[in-house]
């Protein structure tokens, strides 16, 4: 099935490219370059939910985590006139919700999802009830021009010109595939999420394990809130993240809670909606906004359909571990 | 020698159980202590004590004259404490190697060496004469193999006491007896070990002491030489108790389960049943004694529709049972005791009355129409948890906070309590004390002379000696010979086992 999510990818790809290329090549590449753009976001979220879920902790607060963050990222950021700094304190807020999911999911053993509407309640009652119009941040993060890969043909200004938190982010989702796979934290890792107890009786420390990879997470969705407000757009708005964490559930579960597979769902996700952007330009289409606009959803759900039954979450996802009970 | 395990005073109740009561115990080094009782008398409870698993309630675990933690496992490992848990404590998605090293993995810059890893599980594998493939996935494997893993893995780590909960349960008597060997060489060299087993052949061939538990009390320590097996055995359940069975001569009457040129694959894709034929007939047991692994399980499964038949038929009383239907092969009259009871005999997050009704719970008097009796199920709880003995206050607790033992006397009871046809029991008396295998046998052998036609596949050979009125040896997924009971012969049945002609 990972390999099923690269080929509908691929092919996908090389039609909208060809199909674009075959009218103009800058418009091609400036489509495939949107695409990774609207991508970035969803990925880094979606490693927020297989973070989380791999320990056996669901998180569907990653939108909230994502639209306070924003929010912190972009007011820190215009009061400091800094944007890094601005940054810094989205990634920090995130790592707090991270931290506050953890103390409901992990100490209190809470219902994992009513823990999470809390956080998503949580931020979207502060992200309204602080709003405040006339801010503005400096300046966008500064886009970085790649040497050498920026030169190449066609593909260079693809992959060129892009934020310090896109780059940054697909290195973070490479290395988390690593990490996850390879290194002996992703062994206990997924072993704390398919089965705890075989972890505890290992000397693994579960509870540990799931404060520290949830919170991790939760920064890394403080993070996908920076970019979006920091240097994907360089605004805050109510309701700014428009159900990005929602669909990065879909991303992960299409991706098979792999993060590879899951950046590549973002990709072709990311793709689809750069395409229809494109066309709508172009006006080959004509469709109102709206429907545009559901796009996201409208693919969350046909994604959701091909992949339900067939793919499997972590066993012991959102079952609070209770030492005795094994 | 020094003292290694002292455990003092040690008391634990879960609700109104009280699993442990003012326990006193210790374990020198070099010293194999076996630990008895019956099933729910609270070794396990014990012991994970010990492991750091379970908080007692008071009393204190001192390891090497040092007071342990109550309930910090990681410490207990790092004073050098080991245990083969009684429910395999592995990670079902996780291959065998992945789960030996778990915790304690071998790096080369900061990143888990799986090739060194692989070939320590070999090199390990290999010492201790406990087969496995260091790449098969834990869900994949029989139970067997998987006990094979969960020893090793305590084995991997260079331990000071060895805590063994039930290891041999659904080991081969082969690999019993190496891994007996094995205990005793870790006591040589002044590994103190914790044993658990039902099994008092064992318990006289190795320990240096053996302490009983019953209900939770410790009711003395005795050694080999001052006890018996029975003497043992009385020591448990507090009344005698008959070791060998006592059954009445077959009167076997019309073919009940026919099954003809069967083929059937294992897991792994590979034909494990070949071309078997085999008839049982109303009122007879017929055992089927051989190695596990040889076909046995794929086997049974195929009998009771959860595997996929690649042709061949099972027919009972005369009707084929339809590929892969569990449901149309139980209402043909097939019972079944399945070998792993928590993977496919339990729900063991629903209670105990639920579980004892989950195969007919949409029946009369169970349910009525589309509502569910629950006052028939929760008195046919009770009923049945009086007469299988089922150690539980009562039986609207859930079926997993049974003991071992208790959990199987469930699905027995359950399997045992209806109308009976045709009984599938596969290894019905894995883990399960000596008190309650007396019981088990005595309702199996009703069951025949109720006109039952009976299939019993045990890897112990000396229930199937004592049980069955026929034998059938299964080698490689073939039946390669069938003695009655009179004929049968130890050695001969073993070599065929073996896969040697005889
Ligand atoms: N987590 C739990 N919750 C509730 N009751 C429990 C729990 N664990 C054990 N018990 C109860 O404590 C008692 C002792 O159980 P334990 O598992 O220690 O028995 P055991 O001697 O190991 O039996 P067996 O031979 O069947 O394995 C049983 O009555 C059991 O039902
Ligand atoms: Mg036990």
């Amino acid at each position: 099935m990972k390999l099923r999510t690269s080929h509908y990818l691929i092919i996908a790809f090389l039609a909208a490219f060809t199909y674009f290329y075959s009218k103009d090549g800058l418009v091609a590449t400036s489509v495939l370059y949107t695409a990774i753009q609207f991508a970035l976001p969803l990925a880094l979220a979606a490693m927020v939910g297989v973070m989380c879920e791999r320990t056996g902790v669901v998180n569907i607060g990653i939108e909230g985590t994502m639209l306070i963050s924003a929010f912190t990222a972009f007011f820190a950021g215009a009061i400091l006139k800094n944007t890094v700094q601005g940054m810094l304190v989205g990634v920090f807020t995130g790592a707090m919700m991270g931290l506050l999911l953890a103390l409901m999911a992990v100490n209190w053993k809470m219902d994992q999802i009513i823990a999470g509407v809390i956080i998503n309640i949580l931020a979207a009652g502060i992200t309204s009830f602080y709003y405040r119009q006339n801010y503005s941040i400096p300046s966008t993060l500064d886009p970085i021009d790649l040497p050498v890969i920026g030169a190449w043909p066609i593909l260079g200004p693809v992959l060129s010109f892009h934020g310090p938190i896109t780059y940054f982010g697909i290195f973070f989702i490479l290395g988390l595939w690593f990490a996850l796979y390879k290194t002996s934290w992703g062994l206990r890792s997924r072993a704390v999420g398919e089965h705890p107890s075989s972890a505890d009786t290992a000397g693994v420390s579960v509870s540990r394990l799931r404060y520290l990879n949830v919170t991790a997470a939760g920064a890394v969705g403080g993070l996908a809130g920076s970019y979006l407000a920091l240097e994907a757009v360089g605004i805050f708005e109510r309701g700014f993240t428009a159900g990005k964490g929602f669909t990065a559930l879909a991303i992960m579960i299409f991706g098979r809670w792999n993060p590879l597979g899951a950046l590549a769902a973002a990709l072709f996700f990311g793709l689809t909606q750069a395409v229809t952007n494109q066309l709508m330009i172009d006006e080959v289409v004509e469709i109102p906004p709206q429907f545009i606009n559901m796009l996201p959803y409208i693919l969350t759900i046909v994604v959701l359909a091909i992949s339900a039954g067939k793919v499997r979450p972590p066993a012991a996802e959102g079952i609070p571990y209770e030492k005795e009970k094994s | 020698m020094k003292t290694l395990l002292e455990i003092e005073g040690v008391s634990k109740s879960f609700g109104s159980v009280i699993a442990n009561e003012d326990i006193s115990l210790t374990v020198r080094e070099g010293e194999i202590l076996a630990l008895l009782g019956e099933n729910g008398a609270g070794k396990s409870t014990l012991v994970k004590a010990v492991f750091g698993l379970v908080k007692p309630d008071t009393g204190t675990i001192k390891i090497n004259g040092t007071v342990m933690e109550s309930g910090d496992t990681a410490a207990a490992i790092a004073s050098g404490v080991g245990m083969v848990h009684q429910h395999f404590q592995l990670v079902p998605v996780m291959s065998v190697t992945e789960n030996m090293i778990l915790g304690d993995e071998p790096k080369k810059f900061g990143v888990v060496n799986i090739k060194q890893a692989k070939k320590e599980a070999l090199a390990l594998s290999e010492k201790y004469g406990l087969e496995v493939d260091p790449d098969a996935i834990i869900e994949d494997l029989p139970v067997g193999m998987a006990q094979r893993v969960e020893i090793l893995k305590a084995l991997r780590r260079d331990v000071k006491l060895l805590i063994l909960d039930e290891p041999t349960a659904v080991l081969t008597p082969q690999e019993t007896d190496e891994l007996l060997e094995v205990l005793r060489n870790l006591a040589k060299r002044g590994v103190g070990i914790l044993f658990i087993t039902h099994k008092l052949r064992e318990v006289m061939a190795v320990a240096d002491r053996i302490a009983v538990l019953r209900g939770g009390k410790l009711m003395g320590t005795t050694t080999p030489k001052e006890s018996s097996e029975s003497k043992l055995a009385q020591m448990m359940v507090g009344r005698e108790v008959v070791l060998r069975v006592e059954k009445s001569v077959a009167k076997p009457k019309e073919v009940l389960l026919s099954i003809k040129n069967l083929r059937v694959n294992d897991d792994r894709k590979l034909e494990s049943v070949r071309d078997l034929s085999l008839e049982v007939h109303a009122g007879e047991i017929l055992g089927i004694a051989g190695v596990e692994g040889n076909g046995q399980r794929e086997l049974v499964e195929a009998i009771c529709s959860m595997r996929s038949r690649l042709s061949g038929e099972v027919v009972v009383k005369g009707k084929a049972i339809p590929n892969l239907n569990p449901r149309a092969a139980h209402l043909a009259g097939v019972s079944h005791i399945p070998e792993d009871r928590e993977k496919h005999g339990l729900v063991t997050s629903y209670s105990i009355a639920d579980n004892l009704v989950l195969n007919r719970f949409d029946q009369a008097p169970f349910a009525n129409g589309w509502i569910r009796n629950l006052e028939e199920v929760a008195s046919n709880g009770e009923a049945l948890v009086e007469k299988f003995d089922i150690r539980a206050p009562n039986a609207s607790l859930s079926a997993g906070s049974l003991s071992g033992g208790n959990k199987q006397k469930v699905v027995v009871a359950r399997e045992l309590s209806q109308q009976l046809d045709v009984v599938v029991a596969a290894q019905p008396t894995r883990g399960v004390d000596v008190g309650s295998i007396e019981f088990i046998h005595n309702q199996l052998i009703a069951a025949r002379d109720a006109g039952a036609a009976v299939l019993l596949v045990s890897a112990e050979l000396d229930e199937i000696l004592s049980l069955a009125d026929r034998i059938a040896v299964i080698s490689n997924g073939k039946i390669v010979a069938i003695f009655s009971s009179k004929e049968a012969d130890r050695n001969t049945i073993g070599r065929l086992m073996a896969g040697l002609a005889s």
